[in-house]
Parts: C-alpha cells; sequence; structure tokens
C-alpha cells in the first residue's frame, strides 16, 4: 500500500495528467529533492521557487486569477505565518468582488507534532485556518483519503487548504489508491526516486482513476453508543487505537469521527453521533485556546443541549508558545493515546 | 516638459519621436491623453464632492497620478486571458481605467456603494476595482500584496509564452513591504526572468509620513539594479514622457520577457484620502501643466478645454444622479459569494 506522501504525489500527478494542473511548486518542491517529505518527486509540473513564503502564496494567488490550475506548498507551516494577510485576500477575493474574481488555488503544508520537529517544525494550522473565512480546509487521516481530499481540492474553484499530518506521511494505507499496484516494491520503483544522481531518473506512473473525498464529508470509522470523538489528522489514529482498546478490554463501544474537512464540515454527521451517543470529545493537537473545537463544542452545547449526558469536552494542545524538542516535552504539550483515553473516561464516568 | 530632461535610465536608451505636433507625439494622441487626463479628473473631484456631500463614507482615490496613469492604460494590451496584459493595481488607478474605456458609473456605483457595482457589490473602498474581462486584477487595501500577487500572472504569461506581460503598480511607501522585494527576486530569476513592469508611483508619501524619513535609496527603482533588471525613473507629471517611455519599456519587456522596474515621479493633489480632508494641495498639476502646453502649441483652444470640461461635468453629474436612485445592497446578501457558485460558507446552514 502506498504511504500518504505517495498518495499526495499520485494526486498531483492525475491532476497534471487529468484536471490541467499546470504548476506545483514551493521552496524544494522541484527536482532534485521533490519536497522535503518527497511528496512531489516525480512531476512533470513541479519546480523550486525562492525561500519565500509570500511570494509562493502571491504567485499561486495570481495563477489562479489567470484560470490555471496551481498547486502550492509551504514546506511547514511553522512558515506560514508571515503571509497570513495574503491568505486572508485569497479567502475574501471572490466575495469582496461579489463573486467576479475566483481564486482556483490549493496550498499544501505539513502541520502538527510527531516526528520531534522542535519549536519550528510542530506548530498546527486548523485551528487558524478555520479562521480564515473564504477557505476551505481539509486534513487526511489516511493515504487514499488523501489522495480523494487532494483531487477534490484541485477541483474545487475555490481556495483550498490541504493540510498534511507530517506524522502520517511516511504511513502506509490499508486501501488501496485507485490504479495502484498491490505489491509496495514495484511501486516504490516506479514512482519513488533512487537515492544519489537522479538526473536521469524519471517516474513511471502506474494508470491512476479518478477518487473523490468530497469535501465537507466526514467520516465514521468506529461506530458505537457510548461516547462520540470527533477528530482528524494524525489524532484519527489515536483515538481510532483508544476506541480499540476500551471495546477489547472494556466492553466499551466509542463511535471516532474522522472530519476530514474542517470548514466547510459535516455538521449532520457530528449531530447525528452525538444525537445517538450523548457524549462528545473533540480532539486535535493545535493550542487549545480558541481552538476550532471550541467552536463545535459552543455548537453542540447550544443545539444539543437537551440531548446532552455529559459536558463535552475538548482536548487539545496546551496553549504554549511552542513545542519543546525532547520527547518527554512534546508528549507533555500536545494529546497522546493516554491523554484521549483517559478523558473518554472521564467523559463516560459523569452523571447528569 | 521636455521629453528626455528628466528622464533617468539604466539599461536601455531613451528614443523620441517627432509627430505632427512639434511635440514628440501626434497631435491626435496628445488630444486624446489629454481628455482623458481630464476626463480621469472630473471623475476624481465628483466622487470627491459625493464623499463632502455625506453620499460616500470614505474617498481614495488618485487626482496627480494621469498624467502617468493614462498612458499606462492607453498602452495596455486590454483583454482576457494570458495572451493581453495583466494589470495589478493600487487604488490610485483611476486614470489608467478610464484609458482603458471604465465610464462614470462603474466609479460611482462602487463609491456610493450601490448593489450594482460591478467590482465589489457595495462592499468596499472607492476605486477599489476589480475587471475580469480586462485582466484587471481586484484591487485591495492592504498596501504591496499586489507585487506578490502580480509574480503568479507573470508566472502564466511566461508558461504561456505569448506577449502578454503583468502591469503592477504602487507607491513609493509601499515598496518597503516584503512584497516588492519578492517581486524583484522572483522576477529576474536567471533563466526564470519573468515578463514584469514593476512601477512604483513616487508621490514622495506614506500618508503623512516623507519619502525622507522611510528611504535611504536614491530612487526606488535602483533597487532592481542588484538583480540585473532594468530600472528607469521618469517625470510621471509629464505625460508626453509617460507616453514614450512606457511604449518603450513595454515594448522591451514584450521582446525579452524580461522584466523592467519603473519609478515615476507623481503628484498627490488631494491628500491621501479623505481621512485627510481631501483638499487641494499645492503641488505640481499634471492636468493644468499639459493643457498650459497644448495652449501654447495651439493644439488646443481655451474653448476647447472648457467645452470639454463641462461636459464631462455634465456627465458625471448626471451619474451621479443616477446612481443615487440605485438599489442598496441587502443585509440579507452578506452571505452571498462566501464561496464559488454561491455555496454556503455560513456554518449555521452546514
Amino acid at each position: 500500500m502506498a504511504n500518504m506522501a505517495q498518495a499526495i504525489r499520485m494526486a498531483l500527478h492525475y491532476g497534471e495528467k487529468h484536471l490541467d494542473v499546470k504548476d506545483v511548486f514551493g521552496q524544494d518542491v522541484g527536482p532534485p529533492m521533490g519536497g522535503v517529505f518527497t511528496a512531489t518527486q516525480g512531476l512533470d509540473t513541479a519546480w523550486n521557487t525562492p525561500l519565500d513564503e509570500r511570494g509562493i502564496v502571491g504567485a499561486a494567488m495570481g495563477i489562479a486569477m489567470t484560470g490555471d490550475i496551481c498547486v502550492a506548498e509551504i514546506q511547514f507551516c511553522d512558515y506560514i505565518f508571515n503571509t497570513i494577510d495574503l491568505l486572508k485576500i485569497a479567502g475574501n477575493t471572490n466575495w469582496v468582488t461579489n463573486g467576479n474574481a475566483t481564486l482556483p488555488m490549493v496550498l499544501m503544508t505539513p502541520v502538527g507534532a510527531g516526528i520531534r520537529g522542535s519549536v519550528y517544525h510542530s506548530h498546527s494550522f486548523d485551528a487558524w485556518a478555520s479562521r480564515l473565512p473564504g477557505w476551505k480546509v481539509v486534513m487526511p487521516s489516511n493515504p487514499l483519503d488523501a489522495y480523494g481530499l487532494l483531487i477534490a481540492a484541485i477541483k474545487d474553484p475555490n481556495p483550498v487548504m490541504f493540510l498534511k499530518p507530517k506524522a502520517l506521511l511516511r504511513v502506509r494505507g490499508q486501501e488501496l489508491l485507485p490504479g495502484e499496484p498491490e505489491n509496495e516494491k514495484e511501486l516504490k520503483a516506479m514512482i519513488d526516486a533512487p537515492v544519489g544522481d537522479r538526473s536521469q531518473w524519471k517516474a513511471k506512473w502506474p494508470e491512476l482513476k479518478d477518487h473523490n473525498v468530497p469535501i465537507g464529508k466526514a467520516k465514521i470509522t468506529r461506530s458505537g453508543s457510548a461516547a462520540t470523538i470527533v477528530t482528524y489528522g494524525r489524532h484519527v489514529l489515536m483515538c481510532n487505537d483508544v476506541a480499540d482498546d476500551l471495546k477489547k478490554n472494556q466492553g466499551i463501544d466509542l463511535e471516532v469521527i474522522d472530519l476530514r474537512s474542517i470548514y466547510p464540515y459535516d455538521w449532520s454527521c457530528i449531530k447525528q453521533s452525538v444525537s445517538k451517543t450523548g457524549r462528545v470529545l473533540f480532539v486535535n493537537e493545535d493550542t487549545e485556546v480558541t481552538n476550532f473545537a471550541e467552536h463545535l463544542s459552543y455548537r453542540v452545547t447550544h443545539e444539543l443541549f437537551y440531548e446532552l449526558m455529559a459536558r463535552p469536552r475538548v482536548l487539545a494542545g496546551k496553549n504554549l508558545p511552542g513545542i519543546g524538542l525532547h520527547a518527554n516535552l512534546e508528549e507533555a504539550s500536545v494529546p497522546q493515546v493516554s491523554d484521549i483515553k483517559s478523558e473518554v473516561l472521564n467523559l463516560l464516568k459523569e452523571v447528569p | 516638459m521636455a521629453v528626455q530632461a528628466q528622464s533617468k535610465v539604466r539599461g536601455s536608451k531613451s528614443k523620441t519621436k517627432s509627430g505632427s505636433s512639434g511635440l514628440a507625439l501626434p497631435k491626435q494622441v496628445l488630444i486624446k491623453i489629454h481628455d482623458l487626463m481630464l476626463k480621469s479628473r472630473v471623475l476624481e473631484e465628483r466622487m470627491i464632492k459625493i464623499y463632502k456631500v455625506g453620499e460616500a463614507y470614505f474617498w481614495i482615490g488618485g487626482p496627480g497620478e494621469e498624467a502617468f496613469g493614462v498612458p499606462l492604460g492607453l498602452l495596455a494590451n486590454k483583454g482576457k486571458g494570458v495572451q493581453h496584459d495583466w494589470l495589478h493595481l493600487h487604488y490610485r488607478c483611476s486614470s489608467t481605467l478610464v484609458a482603458m474605456g471604465m465610464d462614470f458609473l462603474t466609479p460611482l456605483r462602487l463609491i456610493m456603494n450601490k448593489a450594482t457595482d460591478e467590482c465589489t457589490g457595495g462592499r468596499n473602498f472607492s476605486n477599489h476595482y476589480s475587471f475580469p474581462e480586462w485582466n484587471v486584477a481586484p484591487v485591495t487595501s492592504p498596501i504591496g500584496v499586489q507585487y506578490s500577487i502580480a509574480i503568479g500572472t507573470a508566472r502564466a504569461q511566461q508558461r504561456s509564452k505569448g506577449k502578454g506581460i503583468t502591469i503592477v503598480t504602487g507607491g513609493d511607501a509601499g515598496s518597503a513591504e516584503g512584497d516588492f522585494a519578492s517581486s524583484l527576486i522572483w522576477a529576474s530569476r536567471r533563466g526564470s526572468e519573468l515578463p514584469m513592469l514593476i512601477t512604483v508611483q513616487n508621490n514622495k508619501w506614506g500618508i503623512s509620513t516623507h519619502f525622507d524619513e522611510q528611504h535611504g535609496e536614491n530612487h526606488v527603482s535602483d533597487r532592481g539594479q542588484p538583480f540585473n533588471m532594468r530600472t528607469t525613473v521618469i517625470n510621471g507629471n509629464d505625460p508626453i514622457e509617460s507616453y514614450i517611455r512606457l511604449e518603450e519599456e513595454m515594448a522591451y519587456i514584450r521582446k525579452t520577457g524580461k522584466p523592467v522596474v519603473l519609478e515615476s515621479t507623481v503628484s498627490r493633489l488631494f491628500g491621501h484620502s479623505s481621512a485627510s480632508g481631501a483638499n487641494p494641495i499645492d503641488e505640481i498639476d499634471c492636468l493644468s501643466d499639459f493643457q498650459t502646453l497644448l495652449l501654447k502649441k495651439d493644439i488646443l483652444t481655451e474653448k476647447n478645454i472648457k467645452d470639454l470640461q463641462s461636459g464631462y461635468e455634465k456627465e458625471a453629474k448626471a451619474a451621479q444622479d443616477q446612481v443615487r436612485t440605485e438599489m442598496t445592497p441587502q443585509a440579507s446578501s452578506i452571505w452571498d459569494n462566501y464561496f464559488v457558485g454561491n455555496e454556503t460558507g455560513n456554518w449555521r446552514e452546514f
């Protein structure tokens, strides 16, 4: 099975071959590196830019204004903050022109902790991105969804931010992408650039097919009735582990929702689940003060108050200026499996 | 108003032509430029009046930039698509758009915040235009961002290998933003040069802060020199010099695909905006200077000018009267066009 970096690469190849993507660009995105996580290796349309995040976002906006489709990358979301006013403009362009100027662009950026990335390779951006009206914001938790969400993002006529959970980029999926060879080694030989001289190397792409994960649609990854966990990105895997553990060892059936889209989000999925369970925990790793999950928690409280059996909870990253490098520091800063389990058990204990 | 007297060019030789006028441009071109400069000035003064009588919340615009703006609009290859020129304008460029064919109704609908305002639907300030059919990018209030965004349209034009170029305008104060440096860096990469006309309209002011408090460089355009870019400084208060120099630089960009940094010295005749009163300031007035020249050369008469002005004033007043009767935006429209195709962005409806 492809890992997420390979899935992103294949979605981009599908985009340049079938969806008229004309430019994939960013720092170290083109040859020879093909992206610091290898997600852009072998693409015909990939090129390197100056180390200039504002230029990267501005260029994407300009290309999109011409109607050409492009996918730009900020190498780590930790370095996206100096583009925030451009991101605001990208989000408001369609609205402020009352629909006469559109920006069909995709901006990718790796997010989150989990790789011992220290202070400036561990930031999250989901809560920030949710405060950029006009953008659609997605974050996959597995390679197949990464493939489908990125294709959906390329097809979308709005600016779409594709958040890559960096700790999952090397994680393999459990389902084949449409057109992906079954043998992992065969895939690797086809699309992974060789170590050393790559000047003559060209990718041999499999015959990939379309796959659409609709933006705004969540996915239930574990079904249950005891409580709902709403999450996305790498914490889907952690929440699934907690659900599997509690089911196996304590007979507790948790429902886990992989939100996949942060904006627009799948309220009907959340509502249906929380109406069934009466208990909900929101989990993500962005900092906890004015976290996106607080909006969801507010909405649950406001609209489903009389169906709740316990107070909604938000488990997020600590409101710290950064993520410390040492494992003890990183793990104490963002939610871990043990934190999720503990919070779920507290949620289940509460008596109305 | 000597064509070559005040221009300073690095990397190019300025050429002048003799026309039927005895000046460096043909008589018909001079008459056309004057007509559009006057029309633009009347438009700006009408907008200031609209603000002052309380029919607009705010005015910001470009009286004083006509001698540069009109030639720019006349020389731009107007149209939609990368084969035509892309324009990333700042909010003092009404004269460029008048030269491209903008009527009085469009800017008045914008400043008077009408639902009929085709650029923003009543959502934004005066002179914040957006004309996709002419490749005019939306004008923004944040200073300087257009220099970064222009990189993208130039990239698309470079990729298409056509003759379309990207034109970006901005003020001298805005060149302090990193976006200006971005445009220099991206436009000048060896082997990947971009077809960009990077311009700076130097009016010596950033709101209330003088040029000398903000800059150490002699000319803003000098910043292009370390990037091996052709740079030039022109007298933007002289429409003849502006026309000739712009034509020359645009031809160079179309021919070579390489960028130019062009700085034009201009005036700011009514201050920064209505926030500073929008009252006349004693600076060089490019329009009256040009009229003096055309009168002296017997290209126009006092009566020609008076009739022209009176006609445009009537037209502008009639446009105001019409716009006043038009619909204002409805409160219920705030969510319109959140996403393309009116897909809802209102979370209450998810």
